[in-house]
Parts: C-alpha cells; structure tokens; sequence
C-alpha cells in the first residue's frame, strides 16, 4: 500500500515528486518569489474588503500548499486588523474523502482535518488553495463544510486560475490568471513545503487529467 | 473373449533394475528370452519395442490403493483407478477397505476382487477390514475373506486406526493362521480429535489444528510391542515422522517382524504447503516437517523402511473445493509415485533402480503373499509383469491429463523426472509408448489374477 | 491494498497507514454529521459463517459510516460442507457486484481462500477466521494502544498519530492456543515495534509457539511484578475449553484459572500507574476479568469497541477507495 504523494488530498493532480524546475528544460517560471508575496497581500486587503472587516472571517487551508497560504494569508489578515486571530480564525480542510476521483487513481492517504477555533457555524469562511483548475476540489470541499457546519457564506481564494472548469466554480479572490493548456502542468512552490524559493511554474505535462 | 493385441513383445537395449543393456523377449506371458543386445532373435510377429536407456523393472506393486468402489465411483472406479494404477507403472495394487459398503466381508472382497479382473489393467488384491464396518469393535470375518475367490492376505481398517489395544492383539494374532498381515493405520484418535495438518510451527501460526507426531509414534511403538508379544507380522502403513523411523529401527533391530511402508508425498512435501490453505494438501497423516522428510528418506534408504505405497486417495472437487477444515483428507499417487521416487531417491544416489524394485514391487508383492506372481526377477520363465521406465524423459504434472477419475495430485504443475514408457502384465501391454491401452482384453486363459499361496511357480500365468 | 486478511502481511508502512487513517476517521465520528460520501456507489458483503453480532455491526456502522452499500449474508449452518459451498456464495456475490466482502469463518483460511481462488474478484476482508487471525481486532488494540500510551513518550501527536508502539509492553493473557486475537496481535505488535509477553496456562499455548516474536510465561503475577507491562489484554475463555469438550479440559476447574490467570483487583493493583487493561470482548466476568478490573478506570474496553468502527472505516477506505490496477497500490 503506497498512496504515493506526501501530499494526501491534493487537488488537481498537478504535482507530484519531480526535480526541481530548474532542472527540466521544459518548465518556465511565471511567477517569482516577489509575484507570490505581493498576490497574497493583495488577496488579504481584498478579503478584508469584501467582508467589511476582518470579524467573523476564518480561513480554511485545502492541504497541502493551500494550508499554507492560508497560513501565511492569516498573517496578513492580522497585519491589516489586529482584531484577527490568526489562531483561532485559521483551519485546514482534507477533503479526500469527499473527492469524486477517488477510484481513477491510487488509494489517497487521508489528511487531518482541523476546523478554526472559533468554528465556521455562521462565519464567513475562505476556502484557500493553490491553484484552480477543474473545480473539482472545491465541490469536494463545499460538500465537506457543508457536514462541518453551516457559514454565513463561502468565499473561495486562490493563487492560481489556470482554468479549465469542469464544473460552475469561480474564484472570488486570485492571486494570477494564468492561461494554460490542459496538458500543461502548474506548479506551486513555496518554502515551507518544497524548500526551494517561492514560485509558480508550468511545464509540459504528461497530459494529465 | 479373444486376444486382441500381440503378446509377444522383444524390448530393445533395455537395462533391467538399470544394470548392463540387455534384449527381453516376453511371449506367452512369461519372460521368454533374456540376451544380449542383439543376440536375441525377435520370434515372428512379435512386436518390436527400442529401450535404449530405459530401465526394465518388476512391475510395480502398490500395497496401499484406495479405488473407491463400492460406493464412491464419483471419486474413481476400480477401472479408472487401475488403468492410473497402469499408467503409473504397477502391475498389482491392495484395494483398502474403506469403501462402501466396507470391504469387511467376503462379498465385498470378491466383488472388488472381480471388478479389478473385468478391467484388466492390474491384479487387484482387496484389503479386507480388521473389524465390522471399520468401527474398531469387533473383529471383521478375517478367515472368510481369507479363504474367498480374493485371497486376502492383508487387513487393515485404514482411514481409522485399530486403536483398541485388545482387538489390536486379537487381529495379529488370528491372521496367522492364513499367513495375513495387519496394517496399521497408526493414529492416535484421542489426540487427534479436530486435527488438520501437522502439529508444529505452520499449526501454530496459521491456525489449525494440531496433529502432533506423538499421535502416530505411540501406536507404531505399541504396536510393535504387540507384534512382538504374540509373535506375529505387522505392516505399519503411511510412516510420516522421524520417531516412527526411530521405532521401526529399534523394533527390527530386535527381531520383530515388522514391515513399514512410506508414502511418495511424504518423501517430498512439507507441512510449509497448508500455508496455501489449499485442500489439495490436506492428508492423513499430514504432510510433516523438513526433518520428517529426510528422517523417511534415510529410512527407506537403509532398508528400515520397507517400501513405498501411494495412498492414492481419489476425492471429487466437491470434496476439495472448500475450507480446509471441510475438505476431505488424502492426494492421488499411482500416476506420480515412480517418478517422485526417482526425484527423491535415485536422482540424489540414495538409492539405486534394483533398490527401487525393491521398494516399489519385490518388498510390496512379499508382504502383500503375492510374490509368486510380482516382484519377479526379470529371467526367464517368470512371469512378464515388467515396467519399462524411461529415467532421462520429464514431464510437467497435468491433473486433468491423468488416468484417475480424480484431480487432487499434489504434483499438479511440478516437474518431475523419468517416464513409464510400457506396463506389462503377464505379457501383455496394459500401457505402450506412455500411452494405457485400453480394450485390450485377456483372454480367459491369462485372466486369472494368481494364485496367492503356494510356490512361486507362475501358476495362471499364460495359459495358452 | 486488495485485501486485510492478516496482520502478518502488513509491513510498519501499512501499519501504520491503517492506524494514521482511522485516527482521521475517527475524528470524524465525533461530529454531528458522522457519514462521509466517500464509499458510494460500492457494495460492502457482510459475510458471515459464525454468529458474531458484534463484530459484523462494528463493520456495518464502519461501512455504512462511509455510505457503502451493506449486505448482509449469514451463512451459518454451513459448516463442514453442510448447505452452500463457500465457492457457490462466493460465485454468488460475485454475481452480485460486491465490491468488498467482509468475511467471518469458523474455519481457518478461509478467507485466504476467497481472496485467492479465483472465484470473485472483491477485496476480502478477514472478520476472523477460525483460530487464524482477526486483524482489525489488533488494528483496533494497536490503536486503542497508541492513543493512550505512545503520547506518553513525549513529542508529537498527543494522541500518537504517526507513531509506532516501540518501547512498549503488551501483555496477551489467556487462550493463546485457540486465540485468533493473540496471534494478530503478536504479529502486529511486534510489527509496531511493542515487546510482546503471552501468558497461559502450558495447555493452552501452542506447539510451536518458541518461533513467535515474543516470550511466553505461565505466570501472570510475575509477568504483572518483575516486567512491568505498559497494557495487559485478557482473552476471552470459552466454555468448552473447561470441561469435557472433544480435547478435554485444558485446565482443571473455572475456579483455578481465576485463581491464576484472571485479572483481579489485587494483580489490577500490581499494575504501573499509566496501564491499561483491554479486553476483546465478550467478556466472562468473574472468570478472565473480575468486576472490579472491567470497570476500572484503567479499563479501555468501552473505547476498543469505538475505536474499532474508526479501524474498520480505515480498513474498508483503504481497501475500496482508490482505483486497485493503478499504480502504487500494491499493499
């Protein structure tokens, strides 16, 4: 038994344990360190925006690379309005066992779900991940919050639009449109998870999905 | 009835019991001619057969049949179990009692007696029952069946033991006013109540119940004591483990008449094989440890063992296709036994082919009094039961190819050595070129399946 | 991973893959909404040859928890060869569509042989066979194990998720010889890396135990004094190995077996402060286990019995949710 990624519940089939960008030809970096920061902070002043203040706004993470913008979005959120608690208004969200792909690939191990302290019943929750592609994910994560409780709304943020919808999702807050083909793979990179700096890149995929 | 088929046969560049290359002339039932390769003229018509390499053995002998018939013919008929008694090189095998109705009275030995002379393939010699319907309590009619049209010379009540230490004593005792021959099937029934393989390590890890060694050592040892008491032959059946070696060794180093007989499954299979959990490998007495095996090896290799007979236990798949703990004991044999012997004995130097005529035809024939007819030397005038085995030749086992009516050989898929190219019985070929011939019918002249007491004179051999 | 049929099979990985994943679903089953979508559409057989209603609910509320689709078949009366074949009910639920088959046999290998013959294609998944092996019970015991007792070594997970059970001492007392629970456990443990002692009375080990990966003593109190087990897990003792029976009594009188192997409150007392007692159930209080031991705060027995649904919803997901041909799923 081997469900082969460490990154259990990951959306979009688009990373996996490959060396690193720099070493394959075919891969171009479309967003620097630099680019990743300044989306993320552009996000937290539009989240702060939206919901007209920072009170009852909690933000949930889809593991693995959306737990940590979440994390670092949190950060933001409590450099504009100290009144967020970054503790107690930051969650992760697995929603393996909600995903619709489940039989196409091999058994997924699943991940730790850990709602925010101050709960998301009536709260206006931010779903955060990395990058947006079939939308697939996200259904996955609305039908688990929608076991975990009910919240006044649900916004959904991420770093990434490369499109290719398969389903009506629209991201309310992105860090970068990023037109791609479907045999195209995105790719995140932060250092928290990959050690490597903060970066976007695409490369040629194997056709995947 | 008529003769169709030649019954004269010039076997080529053979090596009878694999000693210098020879030519057999067999016509009339008997050995006609034995010479050197080329010295000997075919007669006319006779039917000419190239052995170079092949080795000329008696033709074999199987002290321990179970052909099924009364009673189970969806397992085997006494035809099909002797035409893969034929296939696999024997001449004669004991048809075991366990049959139903059990052959504990006269007219069921005739009547298996009978059935194995209509099919022809082989000399069949019921096994009569030690006691009334195998139930261990009372002594079966020994004398009639002794005295019947079959002859029978060895009793046992295989599949349950004579464990009752007083009827035990009685049965040795009254068969030697015939000159019979109790064979224990030795096993404990109390301290084996449940069990399902072999009590050891495998048991232990992989659940099932326990058959402990001990089970069949203390019956072979009191046995052996009993034998010895009342001055009487014992055959232990089926010896599985190192410590029924051990006894057998010690009682015949005191003199006692004791014969032992070893199966070809426990000259090669270890207990390690029910970690499959398949039925095909469930058998009484149970498949054993390595040490057991090369305990029996050794035994037979120096004589403490006398011979090996097959067990040859036909079930159907309904009986085999289920839980261990449901399927039925036992494994086919007759059509595998040469050749596992030849893998375990011959091929590894233990043993030569004269003492594979030993083992496999001369001892069994005498135990079983048919040695006027079987485990003949090959010379001439004896009688022509000869099996012709070709030792270089190989084959991957195929149940479903085989002559039995029943697929559970533990074999299935393995490649065993050597090949029985021709059986002869009396003269006459019941298997040529590998293949069994059937619809050759004796005629009426040669049919009699001999007479068992008295000299070795090939009486109803080829009387023509 | 195709099939759960021993605990001799899984490697520390998978082990702990099982252990990990029932941590998160047990985390599940404290919400409000405890049924996930992630089983739909799959069939889960419940088949069942020997009576065991606590078992098979345990595996109905587990697959039930995770939206299968739950059959359940009693074949009891089928014993040596009476009524259907395990082959026909095999065909049959083939026939059937069944995704998984959870199946509970009087006789050993029996699942083995399901998963093995040929004769269907679902996962199988061993709910104790015979005196063989019951490997959810062990997942269960390991788990119940880990929460309570590997966050004592400090770090990490304080309910041990991720963790092994290295260092620690498991005492299995009772029927080891019939005991399916013993052997899984045995295996597992050790797997785990826990130090294993079995104690029974000599009738009641088997032949062969000296090759298992742990010791064996005849004497609970000393094992209880001098090696100081982190948990002790008694066995159930069943009412035909007392007297008369086809083998016999194994031990001379219910009376003497309490006097010494039963868990009390005196040997309760003798027990390091942080163990714990397990029990798989049903109990025979007075007999293996006195009042005064099941019901003690030390007791976990309750828990085994919850922690058990989160085992065998880890079990049925990893053993039906992902696609079984592809890649880098070969448990």
């Amino acid at each position: 038994m081997n469900p082969g990624t460490g990154m259990p519940g990951h959306a979009d089939a688009r990373a996996d344990a490959r060396p690193g960008p720099e070493t394959d030809p075919g891969t171009r970096t479309v967003l620097g360190a630099a680019d990743v920061a300044r989306a993320l902070t552009r996000i937290a002043h539009e989240v702060v925006e939206r919901a007209k203040g920072v009170d009852d706004v909690v933000l949930l993470g889809i593991p693995t690379r959306g737990v940590t913008l979440a994390a670092r979005l949190a950060e933001r959120l409590a450099a504009i309005d100290p009144a967020f608690d970054p503790v107690q208004g930051l969650g992760e969200l697995d929603v393996t066992m909600y995903r619709d792909d489940l039989r196409r690939q091999p058994t997924r191990a699943v991940g730790v779900t850990r709602l925010p302290g101050a709960g998301i019943e009536g709260k206006t929750v931010v779903l955060v991940d990395d990058v947006l592609f079939s939308g697939r994910t996200i259904r996955a994560a609305l039908d688990a919050i929608g076991d975990l409780g009910r919240p006044r709304a649900v916004r959904l943020a991420c770093l990434v639009d490369r499109g290719h919808r398969e389903l009506p999702i629209r991201p309310d807050f992105v860090g970068k449109n990023l037109p791609t083909a479907v045999s195209e793979r995105v790719r995140v990179l932060l250092s928290e998870v990959d050690g490597t700096d903060d970066a976007v890149v695409i490369s040629a995929g194997g056709g995947e999905r | 009835m008529t003769t169709t088929g030649p019954t004269t046969y010039v076997l080529r560049r053979v090596r009878p019991l694999g000693g210098e290359p020879a030519d057999v002339v067999l016509s009339g039932g008997v050995v006609a001619a034995v010479g050197a390769p080329g010295d000997v003229d075919a007669p006319r018509g006779a039917v000419e057969v190239d052995g170079a390499g092949h080795v000329l053995l008696p033709g074999l002998v199987d002290l321990h049949t179970h052909l099924r018939e009364p009673g189970r013919e969806d397992a085997e008929t006494v035809a099909s179990g002797t035409r893969a008694a034929a296939a696999g090189g024997f001449t004669a095998v004991h048809a075991m009692a366990n049959t139903s109705p059990v052959a504990d009275t006269a007219g069921v030995v005739e009547q298996v007696w009978r059935l194995g002379r209509d099919a022809g393939f082989v000399d069949v010699h019921p096994v009569g029952a030690v006691t009334v319907g195998l139930a261990g309590e009372r002594l079966a009619e020994l004398g009639a069946m002794a005295h019947s049209a079959a002859r029978v010379r060895v009793f046992s009540d295989d599949g349950r033991c004579v464990d009752d230490p007083i009827l035990m004593r009685r049965a040795l005792e009254y068969v030697k006013a015939f000159d019979g021959v109790v064979a224990q099937h030795a096993q404990e029934p109390r301290l084996t109540e449940g069990a399902q393989m072999n009590e050891g390590v495998v048991s232990a890890e992989i659940g099932l119940a326990g058959w402990p060694a001990v089970a069949e050592e203390a019956i072979i040892a009191r046995d052996v004591l009993l034998a010895e008491h009342v001055g009487s032959r014992l055959h232990v059946c089926h010896l599985s483990t190192a410590g029924s070696v051990e006894i057998v060794r010690w009682a015949k180093s005191r003199g006692i008449d004791v014969t032992a007989e070893v199966t070809p499954h426990h000259l090669v299979l270890t207990d390690e094989l029910a970690r499959t959990y398949d039925p095909t490998f469930k058998v009484n007495p149970p498949l054993r440890t390595a040490a057991d095996v090369e305990a029996v090896r050794a035994g037979l290799a120096d004589g403490t063992i006398d011979i090996v007979a097959t067990d040859h236990a036909p079930h159907t798949r309904e009986d085999k296709d289920c839980e261990w703990g449901a399927a039925a004991f036992g494994m086919t044999g007759l059509e595998t036994a040469l050749s596992v012997v030849q893998q375990t004995m011959v091929d590894t130097g233990r043993m030569t082919w004269a003492d594979v005529a030993r083992v496999l035809s001369v001892a069994p024939a005498r135990i079983g009094r048919i040695g006027h007819a079987h485990g003949r030397p090959v010379a001439v005038g004896e009688p022509a039961n000869l099996t012709l085995v070709d030792p270089a030749a190989t084959r991957v086992v195929d149940g479903a190819a085989q002559a039995t009516a029943s697929g559970n050989t533990p074999f299935a898929g393995r490649e065993l050595p050597g090949r029985v190219v021709a059986t002869f019985l009396r003269g006459r070929a019941t298997v040529l070129d590998g293949t069994v011939l059937d619809g050759t019918v004796l005629d009426a002249g040669a049919r009699g399946a001999g007479v068992l007491d008295g000299p070795a004179a090939p009486a109803g051999v080829g009387a023509r | 991973m195709k099939h759960l049929l021993s605990t001799a099979d899984l490697s520390k990985d998978d082990a702990l893959l099982l252990l990990d994943t029932a941590a998160q679903m047990a985390a599940t089953q404290s919400r409000a909404i405890k049924k996930l979508p992630t089983l739909r559409g799959r069939t889960v057989v419940n088949l069942f040859f020997e009576d065991s209603t606590r078992t098979r609910i345990s595996f109905e509320a587990a697959a039930k928890r995770l939206s299968a689709d739950v059959i359940n078949f009693s074949a009891k009366g089928s014993s040596v060869s009476k009524g259907e074949s395990l082959k026909d009910t095999a065909l049959t639920l083939h026939a059937m569509g069944a995704d998984a088959v959870v199946v509970r046999h009087w006789a050993s290998g029996a699942p083995y042989q399901l998963a093995h013959a040929g004769w269907l294609d679902a996962g199988v998944l061993n709910a104790g066979d015979g005196t063989h092996q019951h490997p959810t019970q062990a997942l269960l015991d390991a788990f119940t194990i880990r929460r309570h007792l590997a966050g004592r070594r400090g770090g990490g997970d304080p309910d041990g998720v991720g963790a092994d059970l290295a260092g620690l001492r498991v005492a299995i007392v009772g029927d080891v010889l019939h005991s399916r629970v013993a052997r899984s456990n045995v295996a597992l443990l050790r797997t785990l890396g826990a130090e294993v002692t079995l104690v029974s009375p000599p009738t009641l080990v088997p032949v062969g135990v000296e090759t298992w990966p742990c010791r064996t003593s005849y004497d609970l109190d000393a094992t209880l004094a001098d090696w100081r087990p982190d948990a002790v897990m008694m066995l159930r003792v069943q009412r035909e190995r007392m007297s008369g029976g086809t083998g016999g009594a194994f031990f001379p009188s219910p009376h003497e077996y309490t006097r010494y192997y039963g868990l009390d409150a005196r040997r309760l007392a003798m027990l390091p402060d942080h163990a714990i007692v397990m029990h798989p159930g049903p109990m025979n209080r007075g007999l293996e286990i006195s009042a005064e031991a099941a019901d003690s705060e030390r007791a976990v027995i309750v828990e085994q019995v919850a922690n058990g649904v989160a085992v065998r919803m880890a079990a049925l997901y990893l053993l039906l949710a992902g696609d079984p041909s592809a890649e880098g799923n070969d448990l």
